[in-house]
């Protein structure tokens, strides 16, 4: 392709920060380590430089305190872009997430706002055990008055971020560790794509069919997107034709995409990399379940995290992770009578 | 800094209005509550965190302040919000769980928001620390004017919001004001039995920024100790963080029985009931005549009375109102 421009996710979200913080006086951005280091996994690079060191602010190790601020300098009208560097960090400060970021608005009738993203790492595969590898897509996504969204490509992440920050919401914005690019991580290059240059949106609460089929609809979102892809090109082998929908967003979540692929196919596949139980695959599951004029062909099939613990061991977490495999072997499972056909 | 005799005026005003808004909510609150006392019951449901007794804080600090700057408060709003200057009708009506409340009936007494004079709260301890620091960094980044305010109480001085907020305004060195309302108890655990030290202000090193303890809930001396730390935060200066000893006349919440208390101990606070002792000292000193300080109090009345009308004659909240609001 001509004038091709392939980034990396990590690079792609540093340039939408950039273009609107070059618009936008009251974007900025705070976090550990996110200035000089260029953030943990690069996705402030080079801001500090531009931008300097208070709209482009490392923050003492206090996730409550930090955040906290966050909803504070959103509700005073600024745009604060807050980094937790891994998602499971959660747990030191929900309470400024769930109970003042996602309620305000509501406790306020809408009198006050809360625009601000809160960028957080996810996902595992590198052997980091159970504190620092988990998803928790389902966790957020559960509760009312946030925004999620998790890109799987470079040119998503770019569209999400921009779309995420001009949002008058909070949004959670989930990117995952294995798509960051960065060398040290092990990377899926299939995350790096082309990205213009210029700004733009990716609209919030819209999936993507980002392969079309007609045998069996898989259904993903960040990592898991990759593993579909996959799986879809090896069951071309076996004559299955895979449709893959890459949800972008949780909240909202596109539920119309979802059914009309699956009215198209007739059968449903999940991956998703959080854990298994009272997660986004049962979600997805129910939102086709629940549609009056969808017949399954065969029961929809999920490739989640197992409900455990995360553990460190290279094979112990990668028999736990979803991957193509495993999707390729659901789809022959659930596929039998369409080959045979 | 001592206070002009309108600004006493209007501090002895704001608090018999903020007294006198409870009183009757904690007449109302008991409505359909009896012969069995159900909190879900009655036309205020819920919980009811009255800070009768506490008055003397919000006016000490909220004198200082203007619409634009931020106040975070806590589950025990209603002497700061009155203080400064939330819309009293609304906050009736929502306290009520009336559309026309602020928040329509979604947030009730323990959320009060008013986006007009910048107040916020949280039911949560200590997690208005946060957003305080937030609002005053938004300030500073901007160059533009303001103070933001975080009440607390002391029991709120334990949690991990309290210090690494502290520490996060003192490192960035916010215009934010941490003010600690010491009633003494938090729910049912004294002060002595939960914290390390016996007061708070000790805790103001620990961040490199000036922490003062305010004796005997006493009007004046937190009007001088709060302007001073208010006028260095305008100034670039950064944070103060002062504890307030002040009394909690009511239980923690309504339907408390209070059997923590030594015996003795109501009685003892409500001798030192800070209106009645304003009112006697503005007197004796000649600032106020007995017919100013009645029509003060005339005034504040007749304010908390149309407050209460206007709650009492506005239609509920629509049911299907609740799916709202949760994005802007």
């Amino acid at each position: 392709m001509e004038n091709e421009r392939k980034l990396t996710i990590a690079r792609a979200m540093a340039e939408s920060i950039a273009q609107e913080m070059r618009i936008d006086p009251t974007v900025f951005v705070m976090g550990e380590d996110i200035a000089d280091l260029g953030g943990v996994f690069g996705n402030t690079r080079g801001l500090a430089d531009e931008f300097g060191k208070e709209r482009i602010r490392d923050t003492p190790i206090s996730e409550t305190g930090f955040i906290g601020a966050a909803v504070g300098a959103a509700q005073d009208g600024m745009r604060p872009v807050v980094e937790l560097m891994f998602v499971d960090f959660f747990g030191v400060c929900f309470d400024a997430i769930y109970n003042l970021m996602a309620k305000n608005t509501y406790f306020s009738g809408g009198n006050f706002k809360v625009p601000m993203v809160l960028m957080t790492s996810t996902g595992g595969g590198y052997s980091d055990a159970g504190q620092h590898s988990q998803c928790l897509y389902g966790s957020f996504a559960h509760l009312p008055g946030m925004k999620v969204v998790s890109p799987s490509n470079a040119y998503d992440a770019k569209g999400l971020m921009t779309a995420a920050i001009r949002d008058n919401n909070p949004v959670i914005y989930m990117f995952h560790k294995g798509l960051q690019g960065m060398g040290w991580l092990g990377t899926e290059a299939g995350a790096n794509v082309h990205v213009p240059e210029e700004a733009y949106e990716v609209e919030i609460g819209k999936a993507a069919i980002v392969r079309e089929g007609s045998d069996v609809t898989i259904v993903s979102i960040a990592m898991g997107v990759h593993h579909a892809l996959k799986a879809a090109k090896a069951l071309e082998a076996d004559g299955i034709s895979a449709e893959v929908v890459d949800l972008r967003s949780l909240v909202p979540l596109d539920r119309e995409t979802v059914r009309a692929s699956v009215r198209k196919t007739g059968r449903l596949i999940v991956v998703d990399e959080d854990y298994h139980s009272y997660g986004v695959s049962g979600e997805i599951i129910a939102t086709v379940c629940e549609a009056d004029d969808l017949t399954l062909k065969a029961p929809p099939r999920r490739i989640a995290y197992p409900d455990v613990p995360i553990p460190f061991a290279r094979v112990m977490e990668q028999y736990c992770l979803p991957n193509a495999e495993k999707v390729v072997a659901a789809a022959r499972e659930i596929c039998r009578s369409a080959v045979t056909a | 800094m001592q206070p002009s005799k309108e600004t006493l005026g209007w501090m002895y005003q704001t608090m018999v209005t903020s007294r006198r808004f409870e009183e009757i909510i904690e007449k109302i609150y008991l409505e359909g509550k009896s012969p069995v006392f159900n909190m879900a019951n009655g036309p205020i449901p819920g919980e009811m965190h009255l800070s009768n007794g506490q008055e003397p804080v919000a006016v000490g600090v909220c004198a200082h302040l203007n619409p634009d700057d931020v106040i975070t408060a806590t589950h025990r709003p209603h002497h700061q919000a009155i203080a400064k200057g939330v819309d009293l009708n609304k906050m009736a009506a929502e306290i009520f769980g009336k559309a026309s409340g602020l928040s329509g009936g979604r947030g009730g007494h323990m959320h009060i928001f008013d986006a007009d004079v910048n107040f916020a709260c949280s039911g949560i301890i200590a997690q208005g620390m946060g957003p305080a620091a937030g609002a005053a960094l938004s300030r500073k980044l901007q160059g533009k004017p303001g103070v933001a305010v975080a009440f607390i109480g002391e029991g709120a001085a334990n949690q991990g919001a309290f210090h690494e907020t502290m520490n996060l305004a003192a490192v960035w060195k916010l215009p934010m004001i941490c003010v600690i309302e010491d009633n003494a108890w938090g729910i049912s655990v004294a002060k002595e039995t939960a914290t390390a030290v016996k007061r708070n202000d000790v805790r103001a090193a620990a961040y490199g920024i000036p922490g003062h303890y305010i004796e005997g809930n006493d009007p004046w001396k937190i009007y001088e100790v709060a302007g001073e730390a208010i006028a260095r935060a305008r100034a670039g200066e950064g944070p103060t963080l002062i504890e307030v000893e002040t009394y909690r006349l009511a239980g923690h919440f309504m339907g408390d029985a209070e059997g923590y208390r030594p015996e003795g101990e109501k009685d003892g606070l409500f001798a030192k009931d800070p209106i009645p002792a304003m009112r006697k000292r503005l007197e004796g000193e000649g600032a106020f005549t007995a017919p100013e300080l009645d029509a003060l109090e005339a005034e504040a009345a007749e304010a908390v009375e149309t407050a209460i009308r206007f709650a009492r004659e506005s239609a509920d909240a629509k049911p299907e109102d609740a799916l709202t609001a949760v994005f802007a």
